[in-house]
Parts: C-alpha cells; structure tokens; sequence
C-alpha cells in the first residue's frame, strides 16, 4: 500500500497528505505519518471549528488563563484559582460504556491537575436514548458505573449533571464530563517546553498497545463497523490515577518543574508537540527509554498508544533525581527520555537511529489545516418552526399530565445516577445534588462557595440552534445564581454532527454565535472547552447540543440559597414573565408527542437584570428558596420546590400575559417561557422584593403561599373564556373556579422520585 | 491528642480525617505512610477510607500485608485506639482485627448517601459521648459495605456488645428498609472483644461541620478523645 493510500485509510485526505508533503519537503514515514494522522484529526486540530472561536469572548477581569492550555483559570480572590473544562467522550462510550466514560473522567482529571490544581469536582452531562430498550440500559448503566467507578477511587466528588433522552442519541450517546480544580494561584504551572537542555522525563503509567489512533477513531461517524473499534478505546486504571494526582502535585508543589503536560488523545505525539509548540522549542525523544509494557511496541504503536495515567515533564536543571524520588515513592515510574532542543523538530529515536523528524509546529494547530464549511439552513427548520399549536388539544386532566411530566426521565429525579457517584468526598459539598439548581462547594478557610451547573438542550438547538445554544448558558447562568452565585466564566462542550455537511456545519455556526452573544452580555467568558464532531449514525445526525458549564462564585457561603419551600405560609413569587410558548417544551414532547414551534423568546438584557435581581434577593436575605424554571414550566417547578421542601403550596396564576392576551391553560402550567424563577418569602418581605424587582425591570407576580400536602394550582377566572379548561372550571361561571392541578406532594415525590430506578429494573 | 492517619497507595479520605480532626477538633495529626514499619508517641490510629491498592483483588485484602500493619497490630494488641472507616474498616476485617467480612452491596453498585444510625452500645470508647440508643446522622459512601458474619459470630458479637451502630431510620427503628446494602442484622460499626478496635462503614469524618448537614461524626471522634483525656498514657508500636 503507498504511503497516500495509508493516510486516507487513518482518516487523512489526499490533500492533507500533500499539506503534509510540502511541510516536510519529502514524503513522511508510517511513523510520521501516524502522528500526523492523530494531530490533524479533528479531535486534536478542531479543523472544522478552530476558525469559529474567535468569535467567543475569552477576557474578563479575573480571568487568568482563557482558551489555549489544557484548561482555562479564575482567579477568585484569596490567592486561590478554580481551574475547569469540559471533555467528550462520546465515541468511545458508544462502544465500551463503562471504559469510556472512565478514561473520559481520567482526561479531564489529568487536565485540571496538569496546571497544578486539585481536582475538587466533577460534573457531566449525559444524552442517551430513552430508557425502553436492552441496548440503552446497558449504555446508560454502563457511562454511569464507570464515571462512578474511576471518580469514587480518585476521591474526586461527582457534584453535578444533567441528563436528556431522545431517540436521537440512540446510537451515539453523548458523555462530556467537567472537572474543576482549586489552586493556589502560586502554584499554576504551564505546559510548555522551555529551557533547551533541560531533561525531558515521561511519568505514570508504562506505555502499551491500547486506545491506538483513539483520536482518528473519534474523528469519524459511528456505523456498523465501529463495533470492531473497541481496541481503540483505552482502559482506565484510576488506582494508578489517584497515584498519579498526588506525585504531580508534589513535584509542582516543590517547584521541581519547567512544565508538565499529560497525555490525552495522541497520547505521546500529542503532549511532546504541544509542549514544544507553546515554547518554540524542540523536543528529542529515545523511544527505547519511554517505560513500556510488553516488548515489541514499534515507534508508530509508541507515538499513537492512548495509554492512559501518563504525563510528560520536564523538570528544572538538576532536579530530576528530586522528581524521580517522588515519583518512585508514589510507586510509579518516572524515567528521562530525551531533552528540549532549540531546533524546533519532535526528533524520536531508537537508540542511535532517528526514526521520526518533525517540525513540531507542522504537527501542531499551526501546521494543521483550517476549514470553514459552506453553511446552509437545515430543510428541516421552516416547517417545524411554522407548526400550528391549534393542533394540539387542551388536555383533560391537568393532574395527569404533571405527574407524567415528573416522571418523564429528564425531569425525574436524577437520585438513581448520583447515589452512585460520591458526592461528598473532600468535605466541601454544601449543597449536595438534587437539592438547588447548581451544586455548591464551599472553599475551605475562606468565606467563599463555588457553585457549578452543566446545562444544554437539543431539542431547543434543533429546533433553533442560536436561541437553544444561548439559552443553555441563560439557564446555566441562572441555576448558579439560584444558589446566590455571580456567574463568572463558562466551559462549554459543543457537540454536533458531521461538520461537512452544510446544515450541519450551520447549526454549529449558529450555536457558536448563541454561545458568544449570550457570553457576552452576561459577562461571563469562555475559558475553554471541547468540540465533538461526528456524532451521526450511519448518517443521521444528533440534536445539536452544545453544553454550557458555568462557574458562579458566592462571597459569604452562609447565605447559600436552595430550591425547597420551607416554611407554612410564606409567599410564592414568580420572578419573570410567562407567554404563550410551547415550542420545544418537554409537555409538547411528553403529553403531545410533538417536536416542534417556535422556540421561547430569549432576551438576553432581561435575563441579566433577572440574573442581578436574584442575585440581590439573596444576597440581602430577603427570599428563603430560588428556583429556575426550565422544562415542565411553571408547575414542574413548584412540585419540585415542594418535593425538596416536603410541603404543599397553593398558588393562583393569572389567566393572560403582560398585554391583557389570554394564554392557553397548558402553557401557563407547562410553557417553557425563558428568564423566570420562582422565590418563596417571608409574607413581609413581599413589598420589598416586588419593589427591587421594578427596580430591574423584573415582574414580580405573587402566585399564592406555602402549605398543605397538596400542590394546588388555580387558574384566575378571565373575563372571556377562550380556553375554558374543560377538565374542571366553567369560565363564563361567576363562581370560584375549581384548581385545574391538585395533587399529593407525597404522590408526585413518588412518580418522580423512582421513575429512572423503575425503568433501569425493567431490563 | 494526637492521631496517627495511615495513608496506604489509594486513600482518598485521609485528608478528610485530617481536616476533622485537625481543623474541626484542634487535635494533633500525623500521616503515616504505608511503608514503615513502626510509629511513636501516637494517641490513636486511623485507618482512612479510600481505595487501597485500588481495592484490587478485594478492598482491603492487599492493604492488609502493608508493613504498617504489623505495627497498627501490636498497637491494637497493647490496647491502643484503632478506628477503620469504610476501607479501613475492611482492613480491619481482612486482617482479622476484627470479625467477619464486607462483601458487596446487595444491589451491585456504589452508594452515596445520607444514613441514620443508633447507637447500639455507648459502653464503648468510640461512643461513650452517645446516650443509649441514640440516633446518629452520618453518610455511607462504599461499594463493598454489606457486613457479614455467620451466625455463630453474630452470637459472639451480641455476647459482648460488639455490635456499636445499626442502620436505623430517622425514629431509631432499625428495620430492613432502612439497611442500605444488605449488611447482617442492619449492623454497621462493630468493636473487638477488648474494646478498643472499632470499624464503621459510615464516614464520621464527613458529618463534623453543621455546613456539611450534620455534626454527629463528631460524637465519635469526641468520645476517643474523652476517653484518652480521662486513660492511660501514650502507646508506640
């Protein structure tokens, strides 16, 4: 086979390979050709989306380190940093659940503690099919058990999630994970390889023959044959990792470091290239001296083996013996394999003889080729978007479809996944999972909480991929601020189709676009992230779904706010308002079975006056619980506020939007109408609160009080009737009307709570 | 006082007791490392939880041979203090300090959560700062926490009081929809025949702050000191 037909089986072009060509001036080897193959993949050279990012906003005032290292930082005051990023691993999870989710929780560790922090918490975000097939399960349980397996013995908490259903992640689930690291800003270190002379050290793990063109393999589309895959899905060991995280830290602690990198996707190729990328250097390398598992590894095999618990150091002039003896003490290897020279070249030998020379900037983002897309408007979008709501019917019974709703996996409680996952490792978790819109971890010796969320929905983003994609980071922005945390900065994990498509490559286009406006005006930067492409099966694409991890700070952790109702009679408020929108709702697609509409306006100045306004509320101890509406609307979040409070509430909603318009009884109870929360208070500080929301521009609309064990909900009479809800009240009737929802707390804590745990027993 | 944190390859709650004791109880700490093979002037032992050599083979059975534990064994034989939380608690059963065996949880997975205990028997120096009976709010985190004993053993346990915390419910009634993970008899701390060997699943050390949810795991720590404060002097092993 010619060298050019071997490039295009990896998974290069025919053009690349004469990119490659004309960078080095001659033709490369297997080995040189494998390493191109890993770095120019779209994994490792964000080919199709590099040219997009510049549109984000990537400064702020406490931003340290934005895109361009393995993770961006935050300065939060104190002399102390959060480090954080989003990782997929959506591929290898399609394949091997349970070890692609653990090597996926791995990476991104290895990411956060490569800078020189602890890792302190992890997050996810999860999209599978829903939960009535054998396949599914299996997947589902899989991704669970093995995040839970490799962050349980790396004593990492799993603070956080979100996770959807739909069909369309049938073959290809999406796995992004997110870790935050806390250091001291004393003691970030960078991945670069300067110092020419200085001693070039691999550590961790011995390299073997696993996860081989891992990258390239993400690369690609799922189809059948990618069953035949699994050796490129590398095995995790987080015995190794917990090692591993303690020894560097050590050794960057003792300031025994130039730089240090870990190695990801490309494993070796990967992290000597960045290394001396960032630095202008170069790097030399004797393969015989890389601490290897079995014999026989050849240069290519070595250079593209994701052998996971690795890291590339290099250490500062005579203190290598000094990081050995760490290294050695935490039972790992840690050996010199070459040194930084200043010739630019990634030189590999075999003892005496070299057996890959190549400028490191060619492998690297600057060498590699950069594409934007034709985009073109999905055929799709007019028809869905131009749906006539006419046609969906008024339901008969309210009860009925609220407790459907809260069993309907995606809002259900999530209780089955994070009991799995310690949580509370560390003694920081304050506000433990299922409890409050963000999790929130206090950071010890100090005043200050961190509070996180991880948001997305593909439904909105299909249905319209700029509003859905900004409207992630909104309700990200609020779930933060819910607890009383200022949104400071946002990770995100943009995951989409095949990006040579023009549809698809528009969607992506767009979703950028939404993320970066919506980033901007509420000023929270994008510090870093992940891009998936390639998330088809045999041809159809997933939803597009970008996810948004956000970062909210608190200055005083003891005014921490939660969602629960908590004390007998105290006001309901609804911060926001509601208009008659059930485009993309979760009620459309769970009562009507319908995708489709308009998505809800999603106004950008509001949400950041709504944003300030809770944010207010909180911070002058006025409100007792916050909760951000999100699918289900309006009633989802009040039987939820119930569930966490163990009590009822009995609230009135008046019948017409802001200019007098009657909206339909389905959705004032289910709409998803965007920038809303609902508080509960103090019945005296009611005045108070709607005054500082006039104040912003907010409304502030008292909906009823806390009490009972039912949640009721009643519909104002309005003057003309043009839904009468025929489950329960004649509108033209001048007596009290009846409440169109009424239901046990207890009965609703039930459907909601069991709902994941019964569909998993039905395998 | 002063505690002695053994830190085998793979703990991952030795900080966490670090910080309850050290920070929370202003008492004095030492790590010890795996590797040694003797340790001084040590007022109590702490056997961390975690995943000791990455629970491989069974949690806790190569912790067992780590050179430390022939020291924690003549500790414990000279009638020092050792409590074993979660994996160390496993230690402690692998190496035969204490009875029985930690298998698997009765559903297969990992759980993380909120549990109540009553306090079976305050006679003890790890709860003597209990009343009779009285429940305790402390979190399990574990995988492998389903205490078994045969029914011989079971026997020997109640003869001597050895059964300390029970699973139970928020009332104290210790039924089988309160037992998380299918443990014999819903028991979840147990103590040697001399008293001075203990071994809980749940995590004290994760209930001593009021911003946590709960102080209760402090009743245990408090209890080892009160009972130090008010006993014999210092032991070297």
């Amino acid at each position: 086979m010619s060298m050019r037909a071997k490039a295009v089986e990896l998974g290069l072009t025919s053009a690349e390979y004469d990119r490659i060509i004309s960078q080095l001036g001659r033709e490369p080897n297997l080995t040189e050709l494998g390493m191109f193959a890993a770095l120019w993949s779209e994994h490792c050279a964000y080919k199709h989306s590099r040219a997009l990012f510049s549109r984000f906003p990537t400064e702020g005032p406490h931003i340290l380190q934005g895109p361009g290292e393995n993770a961006g930082i935050i300065d939060i005051g104190d002399g102390m940093a959060v480090v954080m990023k989003v990782e997929s691993h959506n591929h290898p999870s399609a394949i091997e659940p349970y070890q692609g989710a653990a090597t996926g929780i791995g990476g991104i560790l290895r990411d956060i503690f490569t800078m020189g922090a602890r890792p302190v918490a992890c997050l996810n975000s999860l999209r599978f099919s829903p939960l009535t097939d054998d396949r599914t399960r299996y997947l589902f349980s899989g991704v669970v058990s093995g995040i839970a397996g490799y962050g349980n013995c790396v004593g990492v908490p799993t603070i956080g999630g979100e996770i959807q259903f739909d069909s369309c992640y049938y073959g290809n689930p999406l796995v992004n994970v997110m870790c935050v690291g806390l250091a001291k800003t004393d003691d970030i270190i960078t991945a670069s390889a300067s110092g020419v002379g200085n001693a070039v050290m691999v550590a961790g793990a011995k390299t073997g023959r696993d996860g081989i063109l891992g990258a390239s393999f993400a690369s690609g589309e799922l189809n059948e044959n990618s069953e035949e895959k699994r050796p490129a899905v590398q095995v995790g060991d987080p015995f190794t990792e917990k090692l591993l995280i303690e020894a560097t830290l050590e050794v960057i602690k003792a300031k025994l470091l130039v730089g240090v990198q870990d190695m990801g996707a490309a494993g070796l190729t990967s992290s000597a290239c960045e290394m001396a990328a960032r630095a202008d250097t170069g790097i030399e390398m004797d393969l015989l001296k890389v601490p290897r598992r079995e014999e026989g590894i050849t240069p290519y095999e070595m250079m593209l083996s994701e052998s996971q618990e690795r890291m590339l150091l290099v250490p500062k002039p005579g203190c290598e013996e000094a990081v050995t003896a760490i290294y050695e003490r935490w039972g790992l290897d840690c050996n010199i394999v070459g040194t930084v020279t200043d010739d630019g070249m990634l030189r590999l030998y075999e003892g005496p003889q070299v057996v890959a020379e190549v400028p490191a900037w060619s492998l690297s983002t600057q060498g590699a080729p950069k594409y934007v897309t034709e985009c073109e408007k999905p055929a799709y979008l007019d028809e869905l978007n131009n749906y006539d709501m006419n046609a969906v019917p008024l339901p008969s019974d309210f009860n009925a479809c609220l407790l459907k709703l809260l069993a309907s996996p995606g809002i259900a409680s999530k209780e089955w996944v994070y009991r799995q996952y310690d949580h509370m490792i560390q003694n920081n978790t304050v506000l433990v999972p299922g409890s409050a819109d963000a999790a929130v971890l206090r950071v010890k010796d100090t005043q200050k909480g961190i509070a996180f969320s991880i948001d997305g929905n593909g439904r909105l983003c299909y249905l319209d991929p700029y509003t859905g994609a900004a409207a992630a980071v909104a309700e990200a922005a609020r779930n933060v601020a819910c607890t009383g945390a200022k949104p400071v900065a946002v990770t995100d994990g943009l995951n989409y189709g095949n990006p040579e498509k023009p549809d698809v490559y528009w969607q992506f286009a767009r979703g950028v676009d939404g993320i970066a406006d919506a980033c901007r005006e509420l000023e929270t930067p994008v510090i870093g992230g992940n891009v998936s492409f390639y998330n088809e099966t045999n041809g159809q694409p997933i939803y597009p779904s970008p996810i948004i991890g956000m970062l909210g700070l608190i200055n005083d952790i003891s005014k921490r706010c939660d969602m629960a109702f908590k004390v007998e009679d105290h006001s309901v408020i609804l911060l926001g308002e509601t208009r008659e929108e059930l485009g993309g709702s979760e009620y459309l697609k769970v009562c009507a079975q319908t995708v489709a509409g308009r998505v809800p306006e999603l106004d950008l100045k509001k949400e950041k006056q709504l944003i300030s306004l809770i944010l207010e509320l909180i911070d002058r101890s006025l409100i007792v619980s916050a909760h951000d509406l999100s699918e289900g609307g309006l009633a989802v979040a009040a039987a939820e506020c119930c569930i966490a409070g163990g009590k009822g509430a009995t609230l009135r909603l008046p019948a017409t939007d802001s200019n007098s318009n009657l909206i339909r009884p389905d959705a004032l109870l289910f709409g998803e109408s965007q920038s809303r929360i609902l508080i509960s208070a103090p019945a005296e500080s009611s005045a108070a609160i709607v005054e500082l929301a006039g104040h912003y521009g907010i409304s502030a609309t008292k909906l009823g009080t806390v009490g009972g064990m039912n949640l009721q909900i009643t519909i104002e009479p309005a003057k003309q009737g043009k839904y009468a809800c025929s489950c329960c009240c004649d509108q033209n009737s001048t007596e009290e009307p009846s409440p169109c929802v009424d239901v046990p707390v207890r009965e609703m804590e039930q459907r909601w709570k069991n709902s994941i745990a019964n569909c998993m027993k039905a395998q | 006082m002063r505690f002695g944190i053994v830190v085998f390859p793979g703990s991952n709650c030795d900080d966490d007791c670090r910080h309850a004791l050290e920070d929370v109880l202003q008492q004095e700490t030492e790590y010890i490392w795996h590797g040694e093979q003797a340790f001084n002037d040590i007022d109590a032992i702490v056997l961390p939880g975690g995943f000791s050599y990455g629970d491989y083979l069974r949690p806790g059975a190569i912790a067992r041979f780590s050179p430390i534990m022939e020291a924690v064994r003549r500790f414990a034989e000279s009638g020092g203090p050792v409590i074993g939380i979660c994996n160390g608690f496993q230690i402690l059963t692998e190496s035969g300090l204490l009875p029985g065996a930690l298998r698997r949880n009765e559903g297969i997975s990992f759980i993380c959560n909120n549990t109540f205990l009553k306090v079976e028997n305050n006679e003890t120096i790890f709860t003597s700062s209990c009343t009779p009976g009285q429940v305790l709010s402390i979190p399990i985190a574990h995988m492998d926490g389903n205490f078994y004993i045969d029914e011989a053993g079971l026997e020997r346990l109640r003869g001597y009081g050895g059964i300390v915390l029970s699973y139970c419910g928020s009332d104290g009634a210790v039924l089988p929809e309160h037992n998380p993970n299918g443990s014999v008899a819903n028991i979840a701390g147990i103590v040697n025949e001399s008293g001075n060997v203990f071994g809980l699943m749940p995590h004290p050390e994760r209930a001593g702050e009021s911003i946590l949810g709960s102080e209760d795991g402090n009743y245990i720590f408090k209890s080892i000191i009160k009972s130090l404060e008010s006993g014999s002097g210092r032991w070297t092993a």
